[in-house]
């Protein structure tokens, strides 16, 4: 009796699973097909196939400008993030200064304060030093945003690596900088890698602070899908959003390989 | 040689030491990065809040506090906030449960389930909820053409759109510190409730259900939290009444031009934010929540 309950209640329990797998991905993946549609309309299932609105995509200047720009400023800032960032891990982690408290909770709170704070907050300030619609202010912008989970990753990589190893190589005479190229870099190079394809993520899809902190000379694919959203939408914009789901996807899938392959000691 | 990094020897580490160790001051770019970049923008939203006209004082405030239509926006804020935690809560509880009593491959999958919505574009979520959703979307075009309906029924511009949208964006949120909880417990707890005669339901209700309950707060926590702030959904999603506090800033500042008023309701929602995060952070670690995000 007992049995056949818990059976059934697993069955239950297994369909609900794959419901909420539905409604988390569901959504997204619809989108995918409506842009190659051949018909003029955003519909489901789509009429055709073609990829018309691709070649629309790739003639405007509007929609390729952004992808540039968001490419440019995702790299910049994965690269920007995760040198600070591994630093910064490493100095929490071995060093010892003064307000160390303060300096963690400082590097997590862009993660929790509200975006729209962060936007107006950095814009009126930016804007004060002539940097907003440029590349510096977006890359200074989102390494802010981005940083925290390096440091998070690079944290955990320090937290499993064996101290042992770097303690053999002094012994052995190498100097503290080599001891650090040669044996502490490599060990958590899989921890500063997937932050940075983080930080790039973080980059690639951010909208809300690049909202205020771009103008119309410098927009990220974003913020020019955001303004397209809100007024005509033809399927274009669908095969925007394929465009930029397609990106995170696959870097997201590089950053867990990686994850995965960091030795585990 | 190589390198112009200051590794001189290892002269001078006296048992005090430097207020700054070696190692320390390789926090010290990012810090400094943070506070030019991230802390005195949040600070200029506070004093502009008080600055703004000149000599405002705390009118900016008393405005707001005073103004009904602002006060709405607050309350509608916390109906919709509260709603979403709910929903999160009653889906993401059954799918962490799965997660921890499921073979670790699969789990490991489920997770995956849940890191890649996380990752991917918010915008690009909503929006497709918005083709999904809207009079000429799938939903009313399918039932359109079966003749289930003969007018497209209301799924958008309102509050059911807006909570269902945002709940699904923030489910990982809810998931994620559920199942690290989840986790941890024991099975044999549950167990041993069983051999003493507990149903499998008692056995749930009063072993399983109390262990995971910092799961639960922490969860319940962040999703309030995040949900306070969202902007883009709503906005999309929802019509001039599901307005929340974040929409309200932006409008303030893009189309009244009255950043005094937009600054002091950014302030007043970052302290809302950062009172529920103390609580939160009194059941678990933000950095244990955030780090998961990026594991499988």
């Amino acid at each position: 009796m007992t049995d056949s309950f818990r059976r059934w209640n697993r069955v239950l329990l297994v369909v609900f699973g794959i419901m909420i797998i539905v409604f988390l991905v569901g959504p997204s993946l619809v989108i995918v097909p409506m842009g190659f549609t051949a018909g003029q309309i955003l519909e489901f299932p789509p009429s055709g196939f073609s990829l018309q609105w691709y070649g629309k995509m790739f003639a405007d200047p509007a929609w390729t400008s952004g992808f540039l720009n968001s490419f440019e400023v995702a790299v910049c800032t994965a690269v920007v993030a995760s040198v600070l960032g591994t630093m910064a891990a490493l100095g929490i982690a071995r060093g010892r200064f003064p307000g160390k408290t303060i300096a963690n909770a400082l590097i997590l709170s862009p993660l929790v304060v509200p975006v729209i704070v962060i936007g107006i907050g950095m814009f009126s300030f930016f804007v004060r030093f002539k940097l907003t619609g440029t590349l510096v202010g977006m890359v200074i912008a989102h390494t802010a945003l981005s940083v925290p989970y390096v440091v998070v990753s690079v944290s955990t990589s320090l937290r499993s690596m064996d101290r042992n190893l770097e303690m053999a190589a002094a012994n052995l005479g190498a100097n503290p900088w080599r001891t650090f190229r040669r044996i502490t870099l490599p060990l958590i190079m899989p921890g500063v890698f997937a932050g940075a394809l983080f930080a790039f993520l973080e980059s690639w899809d951010e909208v809300v602070v690049s909202i205020f902190m771009t103008t119309t000379k410098f927009r990220t694919l974003p913020v020019v899908m955001w303004e397209q959203v809100r007024q005509v939408v033809d399927p274009t914009v669908a095969a925007v959003a394929t465009v930029l789901l397609a990106t995170t996807t696959t870097v997201l899938t590089l950053a867990l390989v990686v994850r995965r392959q960091a030795p585990v000691r | 040689m190589s390198a112009p990094v200051a590794v001189k020897g290892r002269a001078g580490r006296a048992r005090r030491g430097p207020l700054i160790s070696r190692w320390g001051s390789l926090a010290v770019p990012l810090l400094v990065l943070l506070t030019a970049a991230f802390l005195l923008p949040m600070l200029l939203i506070v004093v502009r809040s008080v600055t703004d006209p000149a000599d405002i004082g705390a009118g900016n405030y008393v405005t707001f506090f005073t103004n009904e239509a602002d006060m709405r926006v607050l309350g509608n804020t916390f109906y919709i906030a509260v709603i979403c935690t709910v929903a999160c809560l009653a889906v993401g509880y059954p799918y962490a449960y799965l997660m921890a009593i499921v073979p670790q491959r699969v789990a490991g999958i489920m997770l995956v389930f849940v890191l890649v919505p996380f990752w991917s574009s918010l915008l690009v979520r909503t929006f497709a909820w918005e083709v999904i959703l809207r009079d000429t979307g799938i939903i009313n075009t399918l039932l359109l053409n079966l003749k289930v309906i003969t007018e497209p029924l209301p799924l958008i511009r309102n509050t059911f759109a807006v909570i269902l949208g945002m709940s699904q964006i923030l489910l990982p949120f809810m998931v994620l510190p559920l199942y690290s909880v989840m986790q941890r417990i024991d099975p044999e707890l549950t167990r041993a409730a069983a051999n003493l005669g507990a149903g499998p339901f008692a056995a749930f209700r009063r072993v399983f259900v109390p262990l995971s309950f910092p799961g639960i707060t922490a969860g319940s926590l962040l999703v309030f939290v995040l949900a306070l702030g969202f902007y883009i959904t709503p906005t999309i999603l929802g019509s001039a009444r599901e307005t929340m506090i974040s929409r309200f800033i932006a409008d303030q500042v893009q189309v009244r031009v009255n950043w005094g008023l937009a600054s002091a309701m950014a302030v007043i929602l970052m302290v809302l934010t950062f009172t529920v995060l103390a609580i939160a952070s009194r059941f678990v670690k933000l950095r244990d929540v955030y780090g998961a995000l990026g594991e499988s």
